[in-house]
This record gives C-alpha cells, structure tokens and sequence, in this order.
C-alpha cells in the first residue's frame, strides 16, 4: 500500500459495517468508493466503484479472491477482475481501476482520498 | 514491428552484428495491430514490444524520432535527419507503409485524421471530444477498426462510407456484407456504400461532406482509411527499384536491387503484392536474416487469412474467399436472424477445401484454415464444417486436430508448428496454453491461435496417458463431484472450512459460487449465513438478478403460472408504488424490473404479506413448473395437469443443483406447456402420466426422453426424487440435464435402468436425501428481511444507507420504464 505524505483520511465506516470477505460502498461527494475487507488475509483495500467495461457502479458489489498471490475482484456484471492491490484489470485488454490507501484506527475505517 | 522482429530473429542466429535502428516515430517499436486498445485507454507501456533495456542489454544502438534522410548505395552510408553519418555493410527497410489519403478537396481542413500511429490517436482523441458526428472514409479491415474506435471514444453517430459496393471488398462478398451490415447497424454503426465523396465542405473546419451523387452527411470529424502506400519514398530517391505503384522491389531471399539492401513488412513489394499484415512481415524478417547470416531460406508468399472481432462481431476470410463455380462448388449458410453466414468453397470433386469466410459466428476458423492449408481430404458431409458448431465442438475439433501433419502451422504470427507445440508439451512438461506461449511463443501475436493451442496440449497430454482432471480452479485440485462427497464424508458447512480443509489460497469467482451451490444442494440451509454471503454468486447474494444499470429483478413464485385476481392486484400495486417494470415472463409468471438495492427488502415485504415467495429466478434452482390448463376446463384434458404442476412445483422449490432446472405439465399430448423442452416434462396419458426427461430450451434445444411411461402421480414423484438427487450428485457445474445425459455413458438406457430398476441401489437412499431437503426449506427472501445482519446489506452505501445510488439512470418506453443503455460502447462484447 503506498503512503501517501498529503494524504486527505475520509472517514469510511465503523470495522463493523464492512462485509467480511467481501466489499462495501462508500460515499464520498460525488465520488463512490468500494472498499473491501479482505478478512482471509486480514487486509483492506478500496478502488473506485465504477467497473469501467461498462461504467457500471457495481464493484462493492463483487466478490474477490486471488490470482496466485494477486488479491483481486470480479466485476458482476461480465466477471472482469481487477488487483486489488494495483487496481491493474487482469482478465485482458480492459482498463486499469483506481485504487486508494485504507487505514483502519480504534475500530473506524479509514479511506486515503487525496 | 517488423524491424524489431528482425533484430529479435538475427540475433537469435548469431552474435557477430551490431545493429543500430533508425526510427522516425518518438517511441520504441509498439504493437501496431493492436494500436485501437490505446484509445481505450490501455498505457502505451503494455503495447510495446519490448523493454526499454532490451536495447542496451543487446548491444543494440537505438535512435528514435530520427529517420533517414540520405543513402548512399555506393559508398554504402546512410545520413539521419540529425546529422547523424554511418557506413553499413546491410541495410535493411522496414519502414512500413503511411495511410493513402486521396486528393479530395477539402482534404486539409480541422478534424480530418488519418489512423496509423501513436502521434495519429492522441490527435484523434484529443479532438473528439465534444464531437457528435464521426464519419470514416473507407470500409475495409482499417476502416471498420477506425469506426469502433470512434464509437468507443463516445461518438455514438459514425458512419462508414465505403467507395465500393460492400464492406471489406478484399475479404468478404456481397451477401457477407449485407449480414455485416446488418449487424453493424444494430450496434449503431451506419455503413453507405457505393458512395465517393467529392470534397469536404466547412469553414476552417470539417462540417459536411458531399458525395458525387448529389448527397450530404454531416460530419465533425473524418477519419481517412483508404488504404496504405508503402514507404519507399527513401529507396526511390537513393536508385533502388520500386514497383510503379509503390513499394520497395524484393526477391524471394528479400534482397532489393542492391543485394546488400533488404526491404521486410509492408513496404516491400514480392512479387507484385504488398503484404498489409504482421505474419507476412513476421515471417519476411525470418527470411532476410537468415540470407544475411548465409543460410539459405527464402519467401514463398503468405496466406491473407485472418480472423478479427469487429466490434463484437467475429469476421473470418481463409484460402480463397472468392472462387466460385465451375473452379469450385459453394457451400453457404445463412441465419438472417442471428447475423451468420457462412460460405465454403469445395474443390470442384468436393475432396477440398479452398477457402472461404464466416461472418457473426467463427469458432472453426482455425479448423477451416488448417484444413485448406494442409489439404485434409473432407469429410463425406463437408456441410458439417459449418454445421458441426452445433454439436459438441470439442470432440469433432479434437478429431480434427489429430489429423493435422506435423508442420501444419498452428500460430501464423511466430510460425509455430503443430510438432513444436506438442514437443513443448512432451519435453519441456507445458501443462497449459499460458506455459507453451511462454516457452514458443505461439499465441502471443494476435492471439487468433489460442484455442488450437489449449485443444493441441489436451490432446498430447491424453497421449502420454496423463489423466486430465477437471479441476475446479486453481484453489482446488478436485473436480466438483469429488469435492462433493468430501463435503458430505465431512460434514463441512462453510466456504471458509473448505478452503482452508482442501483447497489453497483465497478463492476466486469460479469456486466461490460453486462451493456455495454444493452447500446449498447438500444442506439446504440459508444461503446468507454469515461467513457464506460473500461467497454466493452476486444474484444469489442479494437475491435477485442483477440487470444493467445495477437495479434488480423481482420474480415471486406463481406456481404452474396459476394466480388468484387479489395476487394479480398486489403485484399491479407493489409494482406502481416502487416504480418497476412488469412484465410476463416466458415461463409463465410475472417479473418487476428495475428495483434499486434498497428497496427489495421492502417491496418483498409486501409481496410476502400478501402470500408470495421467492420464485429463485436468481438460484441454480427449480424455476417454473409450467402447465397447461388440463382436464378442469379444457375439453381434450385428461388429468389436472395444473394440480400436478403446483404439487412439483411446491415440493421441489429452492433445491439448489449444479444448474438452474425447469419442468411442465400438460393435459393430453397436444402438449400446450411444452413439456418435452424441460429437464423433466411430465404428459398425461389416458393410463396415467409419461415422464421425460433431460429436455432444454434455450441456446441448443433438445427433446427430452421418454423415461417411463402410464405411471402413477407417486411413482411419478419417486422417480423424480431419484433423478433430481442423481443428478445434483454427479453433474460437473453449470451443466444442464440434457448435456450431463449427452456426456452419460450408456445414454438414456443406463439412466432408466438408474431410476427405475435402482441398479446402483441408491434409489431409498436419494429418496430420504430429498426428504431431508424439502423438508429444510423456508423462503429466504423471508429470513433475508427477518434477520436484520442480512438485511443490514441490502444497501447502496455503507456511510448513507438510505441513499440510493444515484448513478442510476432509467429512459421511458411505452408507458413503462427501462434500463438506460450501457455508459459507454461495448469494446469486445
Ligand atoms: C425473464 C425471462 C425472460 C422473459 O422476460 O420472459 C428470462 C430471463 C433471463 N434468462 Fe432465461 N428467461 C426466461 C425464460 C427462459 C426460457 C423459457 C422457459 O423457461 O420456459 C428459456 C428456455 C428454456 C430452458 O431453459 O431450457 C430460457 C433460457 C435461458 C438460458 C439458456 C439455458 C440453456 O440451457 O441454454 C439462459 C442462460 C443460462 O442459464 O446460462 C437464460 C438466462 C436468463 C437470464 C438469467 C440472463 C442473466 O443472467 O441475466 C435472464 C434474467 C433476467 C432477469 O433478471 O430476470 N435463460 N429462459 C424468463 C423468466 C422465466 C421465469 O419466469 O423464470
Ligand atoms: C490500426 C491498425 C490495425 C491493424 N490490425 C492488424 C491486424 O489485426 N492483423 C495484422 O496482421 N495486421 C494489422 N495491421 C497491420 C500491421 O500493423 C502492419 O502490417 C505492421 O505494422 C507492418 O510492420 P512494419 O514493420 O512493416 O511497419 P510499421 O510497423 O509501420 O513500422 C515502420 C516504421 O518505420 C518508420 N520509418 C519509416 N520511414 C523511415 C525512415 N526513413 N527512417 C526511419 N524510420 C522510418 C515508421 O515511422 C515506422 O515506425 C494493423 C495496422 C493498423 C494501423
Ligand atoms: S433471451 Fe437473452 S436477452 Fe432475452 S431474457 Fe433471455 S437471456 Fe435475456
Ligand atoms: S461491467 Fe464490469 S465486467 Fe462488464
């Protein structure tokens, strides 16, 4: 995960909102963000929520899992998947998605948006 | 691409050289074939050829954004446009071609590009911004590419105007066309033929453009693509012969008219042809730098065969397209409907294949190229080729592909061999297509080869006797009817358990889904158990399916399509006050379209409150019973065929199976609920009822077989209990009855001697199991409302759960509502 120096932290949610092996949305402005606990591996990531193969704001909605050592997530839609570590999309020749910095202190979440 | 491919080629051979490459463009050689995936937005980093340091690690010197502007053939230098001098033993062109951009008046204004470079599509794209109306000059491969990139950058009206009468005129003819067409219009693309353009009319800018017969088209931008002219404009100056409509003169070892210059790729012309495609290219740079290291190989010109998805649409042209009668007999297939057509052309005694071309629909291709290529004697029904698609693919495919010669050439981009490849499988252990692409190379061009590649390695693995396992995914090792019975031996009841019992890593979408549905088919439990939410397929996960858009579908159960006018209301009410479409469905009940996450707990309260339940439209489930009205008021009816059906329907509802399962009953044998297109079908006789089985509608429709005939309404109910249970049990994933009875040895008979002779001796045991599960049902659209953690999840946004996500959006048609289009054009389909 990178470090940012200027990072902005939004405050996402309580640890206990979030889903467990599994992705939740975040609302930030105009923006929407997926972020996921990754309980197996006790690890947190967040991208944008927007599968970008058809625009579709759904990824929250995905279900992740690994590719090797890759953690990653598949779209719903038409089951793209994307790191989510470097948001690269690992199903070919479809765009990157962004990906954000996740901390989490005294049991809130916290989400590195800037 | 071909010069790089040149340097990879030489250097393999020998080390003695020190090559230095002059480009004119700013960046290092790129994969021009695949240049449309830079405008959606794939970094320039990923369509290169190489690393930065493969130059320097090759002791290659490298100047980019420097051509040569002078060579002198005697004293054997060359002179860049910085200035830069050097003396050469070889020279070799491999300056590709530019876009041919006819004199039409006009020609010069804003917003007219031309579509062959990196430079070129940062123009393109940093001008279509804004821009409404998109027109290409020129139909063929090129053009047609131009056009979706268009489309893709958010230029919903792009025409294409073609100067001849059909798209594609190189590859395809006429009939092709008109189904290309056709296809093309319906993705949003308008295509005018027969139309030359005589000027490009606006101020200073494009804004219209006028064709010699008198018409107009509205156009902000134009994109020229009407064909190449080779870049020979450096060989010509220097004295080397070039072809009188361009293109640097080579003999068959790739030798120019001075024997120590060499011409590859698409400026050099071989015997009268420009070859515009990277195999040709590819295999020109083979030649000449064999030649240069004194070997002895030469150019025998290449098959133009090639195989492309146009914007979702597979075009395929191989052999000789063209020929018609009486040098060859024509075979043509075509499905107006779906937007194929096929056509074959036989040698005239029909042993041969010669060429041909397939439009909408090209899996064979590579089968077909191979047969043309090789000259396989045809089979007695050649017609097959083309029809065989239908039938199971793998089998006629693999037949095929043991019958090629061992250098029939499998990946036409690296010229890779069928023995080559089955060699890496044998000596260097390739388990994969990925592993052979890694240690040969084949597939890695165009990509066209791939699935010659995966059925060439399946095939030489069966040879050498290696078991090949249908595994689930690279976290289990098992197939699913092995993890199955693990499953049950030890009672495991969460996706979790399992992983970590007897699979490896974190899970993917391809177990998770189906490690839930053997859950669900050998417990019955809940599916949203915490822990087991996320690891539900996402229609199961929420319940419903998903649509475009990310709003959700609503489908009670209406069991045997029987409902009360009171029930009728509440959907009429529900559905007016959440806003959702409605609609009939084909089986028999009634869908809502359009409900956002949110509000599907509420609108299933009300439908719960009101006596529905869940009708597991989203599950690998039972769907619908179907039925027709039977003996009650029809006067042919000879039970009550819609009785029975409610009976089925109720106790088989929300059984999970390896896939979704459907069954109808009818009244007589007029058979008004289609009975025998359905996993089961059940008919009644004047004796009592005949039960089919292992029917399907949908994609490749098959009859259903008769299993037994005038049985009782128990007996009936017996014998399904054991089929359901059998083939919950031994189906591989996603596999319908009808293919898992396809793939049964011994056929119907064995199944019949299964079920209804128990031969297994298995019948009481699979008959408690059924028991047990109708037995554990309730509705879970019912606990999904009645536990709150679950119903916690029926929101958008976690930081705001009553706010709907906003970025839905709905258009108006007909009254009702739908779904808007998708945001942006589909890329690849
Ligand atoms: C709604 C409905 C169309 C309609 O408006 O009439 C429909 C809609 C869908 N069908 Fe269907 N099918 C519908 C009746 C049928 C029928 C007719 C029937 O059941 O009598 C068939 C042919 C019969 C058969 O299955 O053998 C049918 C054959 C398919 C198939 C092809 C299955 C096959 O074996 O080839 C699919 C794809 C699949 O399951 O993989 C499919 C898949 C789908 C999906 C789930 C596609 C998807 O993944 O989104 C659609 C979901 C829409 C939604 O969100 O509700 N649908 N589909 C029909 C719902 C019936 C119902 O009340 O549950
Ligand atoms: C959009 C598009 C899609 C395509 N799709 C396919 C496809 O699906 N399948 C297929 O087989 N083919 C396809 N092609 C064709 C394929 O890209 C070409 O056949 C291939 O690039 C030819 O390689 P080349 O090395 O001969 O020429 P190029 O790749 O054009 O390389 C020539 C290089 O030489 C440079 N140069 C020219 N003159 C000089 C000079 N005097 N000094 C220094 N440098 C110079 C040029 O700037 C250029 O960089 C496509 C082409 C385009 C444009
Ligand atoms: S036929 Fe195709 S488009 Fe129509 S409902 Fe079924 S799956 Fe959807
Ligand atoms: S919208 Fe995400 S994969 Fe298609």
């Amino acid at each position: 995960m990178k470090t940012l120096t200027n990072t902005k932290w939004l405050t996402a949610c309580h640890v206990d909102d979030a889903v467990e092996n599994g992705g939740v949305c975040i609302k930030h402005e105009d923006q929407q963000i997926a972020l996921f606990y990754f309980t197996r591996r006790n690890e947190w990531f967040a991208t944008q929520n927007e599968c970008p193969h058809k625009r579709q704001m759904i990824l929250s909605r995905g279900m992740i899992g690994s590719l090797g050592e890759e953690p990653k997530v598949a779209c719903p839609f038409h089951k793209k998947t994307f790191s989510l570590r470097t948001g690269e999309c690992l199903s070919g020749d479809e765009c990157a998605i962004k990906t954000f910095p996740v901390k989490v202190e005294d049991g809130l979440v916290y989400i590195g948006v800037e | 691409m071909v010069g790089n491919k040149f340097c990879e080629k030489l250097l393999e051979k020998s080390t003695d050289f020190k090559l230095i490459i002059f480009s004119d463009e700013p960046y290092r050689a790129y994969d021009r074939v695949h240049l449309s995936d830079y405008i959606n937005k794939k970094p320039l980093e990923e369509l290169y050829m190489c690393s930065e340091d493969w130059y320097s690690s090759k002791n290659i010197s490298l100047h980019l954004n420097d051509p040569i502007v002078h060579l002198d053939v005697t004293k054997q230098y060359v002179e860049s446009g910085r200035g830069i001098k050097l003396n050469y033993d070889y020279l070799v062109f491999a300056t590709g071609s530019s876009a041919f951009v006819p004199n039409i008046p006009g020609i010069e204004k804003e917003g007219v590009f031309v579509y062959r470079t990196i430079e070129d599509l940062d123009l393109i794209k940093a001008y279509a911004g804004g821009v409404q109306k998109g027109a290409v000059i020129g139909g063929g491969l090129l053009g047609l590419e131009a056009a979706k990139a268009l489309m893709d950058l958010g230029i919903s009206k792009t025409s294409v105007i073609e100067f001849a009468p059909r798209l594609m005129p190189r590859q395809i003819d006429q009939a092709a066309s008109t189904v290309l067409q056709q296809k093309l219009s319906a993705l949003g693309l308008e295509t005018l033929l027969s139309k030359a353009t005589a000027s490009i009319e606006g101020d200073q800018k494009i804004q219209h453009l006028h064709f010699t017969d008198g018409t107009i088209l509205e156009a902000d931008m134009l994109v020229i693509s009407a064909g190449i002219r080779p870049r020979d404009e450096l060989a010509l100056k220097s004295g080397i012969v070039v072809g009188p409509r361009g293109g640097i003169v080579v003999n068959k070892h790739m030798q120019t008219s001075e024997p120590n210059i060499f011409a590859i790729g698409e400026c050099a012309l071989f015997e009268e042809m420009i070859y515009g495609l990277v195999a040709p290219g590819y295999e020109m740079a083979e030649v000449a730098a064999t030649t240069i290291c004194e070997g002895d190989k030469s150019f025998k010109g290449f098959d133009m065969s090639t195989k492309l998805k146009l914007i979702g649409v597979d075009v395929a042209s191989f052999g000789d397209p063209f020929i018609e009668e009486p040098y060859a007999r024509t075979i043509v297939f075509e499905d107006k409907n779906k937007g194929i057509y096929k056509r074959l052309n036989l040698s005239p005694d029909g042993k041969h294949l010669l060429g041909g071309m397939l439009i909408g629909e090209a899996n064979s291709y590579n089968m077909l190229l191979q047969t043309v290529n090789n000259r396989l004697v045809l089979p007695e029904n050649p017609e097959d080729l083309v029809f065989g698609e239908r039938s199971a693919s793998g089998q006629s495919a693999s037949t095929g592909i043991a019958a090629l010669p061992d250098d029939a050439l499998i990946c036409s981009c690296e010229g890779i061999t069928k023995a080559q490849i089955c060699h890496a499988v044998t000596e260097q252990n390739c388990e994969n297509a990925d592993a052979v692409k890694k240690c040969t190379k084949a597939g890695s061009g165009c990509g066209g080869c791939v699935p010659m590649v995966k059925d060439l390695v399946t095939m030489t693995l069966k040879q050498q006797g290696k078991y090949i396992r249908n595994v689930i995914c690279e976290h289990f090792q098992l197939s699913r009817q092995e993890l199955y019975d693990l499953v049950k031996i030890h009672e495991l009841k969460t996706y979790d358990e399992i992983l970590d019992g007897l699979g490896k890593g974190d899970g993917c979408e391809v177990c998770k889904p189906l490690v839930s549905s053997l859950l669900a088919s050998t417990w019955n439990e809940m599916i949203l158990q915490k822990g087991n939410d996320t690891a539900q397929d996402s229609n199961d996960r929420f319940l419903a399916n998903i649509q475009k858009g990310g709003t959700y579908s609503v489908v009670p159960r209406i069991p045997g399509g029987e409902i009360r006018p009171d029930k009728l209301i509440v959907i009429g009410q529900v559905a007016q006050k959440y806003g959702l479409y409605t609609k009939i469905t084909g089986g028999q009940r009634i869908d809502m379209f359009g409900a956002h996450l949110n509000d599907l707990p509420f609108i299933w309260e009300e439908l719960i409150e009101a006596g529905f339940e869940s009708g597991h439209a989203y599950g690998k489930a039972l769907r619908t019973v179907k039925s027709c009205v039977g003996s009650t008021w029809c006067r042919f009816g000879l039970h009550d065929s819609v009785s029975f059906a409610i009976r089925i329907e109720e106790r088989y509802r929300g059984i999970r199976a390896p896939h979704k399962f459907k069954s109808a009953v009818s009244g007589c044998i007029r058979e008004c609920a289609e009975a025998q297109s359905k996993d089961f079908g059940i008919i009644a006789t004047e004796k009592g009822w005949n039960l089919y089985v292992c029917g399907n509608g949908g994609s490749k429709p098959q009859h259903a077989l008769l299993l037994a005939s005038d049985i009782d309404s128990e007996t009936c109910i017996r014998y399904l209990d054991r089929f359901l249970m059998f083939y919950i049990r031994t189906a591989d994933p996603l596999t319908r009855t009808a293919t898992w009875l396809n793939k049964m040895d011994g056929g119907i008979d064995y199944l019949r001697n299964v079920i209804v002779n128990d031969s297994l001796d298995m019948a009481q045991q699979w008959e408690e199991e059924m028991e047990k599960l109708i037995l554990a049902y309730t509705c879970e659209w019912k606990a999904a409302i009645e536990t709150p953690q679950i119903r916690k999840r029926f929101s958008h946004f976690v930081n705001v759960p009553d706010e709907k996500d906003t970025s839905v959006r709905f258009e108006e048609m007909r009254g009702q509502k739908k779904a808007a289009d998708w945001n942006t054009p589909s890329i690849t389909s």
